[in-house]
């Protein structure tokens, strides 16, 4: 079943804009509502948008499944090591490290209220992007598969 | 004003729910079925939950839909009744 020029192009130009939001929520995860989960799931419905709008044959070399798995995997460790990084460092499993270093997210924030920085909260951050590739990678993949084994008609003629 | 708001969103829920259920056809379903989960992050939002609204607006309406959408593409559109 191809889909016409009209949702077609517009899921072209609305992908972007969708993956710029979803990394927004991730990265502000610790600032505003949201956070990896959220953020992931608003990316992975960009990818399902493509796959919706598009035909199995270019689906294949715009959303590669091999490198999603990847992802997927490289999120996981992500979370994990800077997790039992802690425990390298000598302090308690998932103790929040890299805060007030100075390094990277690692801004002290003064006591009181202010408009909330983005280059602060230590290994949150961190977690909160390593849990929005995961969410990204896992539900892509999913609806990749779910796709693929539906067996789309491609060949149809242009509506 | 808030309530007034809470009370069309709460009906406009049990409309689309009542009508997904007697659809005959399953993307008509399917499309119900994204207008209550856009309706439903609405009132979670309202509710001051924006975590949840977020969460809900990007699984319910576009994943689950477009995961009915592919199921509907492998089974026929109609539903059988026998």
């Amino acid at each position: 079943m191809k889909q016409s020029n009209i949702v077609r192009i517009t899921a072209d130009i609305m992908f972007p804009f969708i993956m710029i939001f979803g990394a927004y929520v991730v990265l502000h995860g610790h600032l505003t509502p949201g956070g990896g989960f959220q953020g992931g799931a608003v990316m992975a419905s960009g990818v399902v948008l493509l796959l919706i709008a598009h035909c199995d044959k270019d689906i294949k070399t715009l959303i590669p499944t091999q490198i999603l798995k990847n992802v997927e995997t490289f999120g996981l460790l992500l979370f994990g090591l800077s997790a039992l990084a802690a425990v390298i460092l000598g302090s308690g499993f998932f103790t929040n490290w890299l805060v007030n270093t100075g390094l990277l997210f690692g801004t002290p924030v003064e006591y009181g209220p202010n408009p909330g920085y983005l280059n602060t909260g230590g290994v949150i951050p961190v977690m909160n992007i390593a849990v929005g590739l995961e969410v990204l990678a896992a539900l892509s993949v999913i609806a990749v598969i779910m796709f693929r084994s539906t067996e789309p008609d491609c060949g149809g003629e242009e509506q | 004003m808030i309530e007034v708001l809470q009370i069309i969103i709460l009906i406009g829920l049990l409309l689309t729910a009542i009508l997904a259920v007697l659809q005959t056809d399953l993307l008509h379903a399917a499309v119900t079925l994204g207008a209550f989960s856009f309706l439903l992050a609405l009132e979670f939002y309202i509710l001051q939950a924006p975590d949840v609204a977020i969460a809900e607006a990007g699984i319910g309406a576009a994943l689950t839909t477009a995961i009915f959408i592919f199921a509907i593409r492998a089974v026929g559109r109609k539903e059988v009744t026998s």
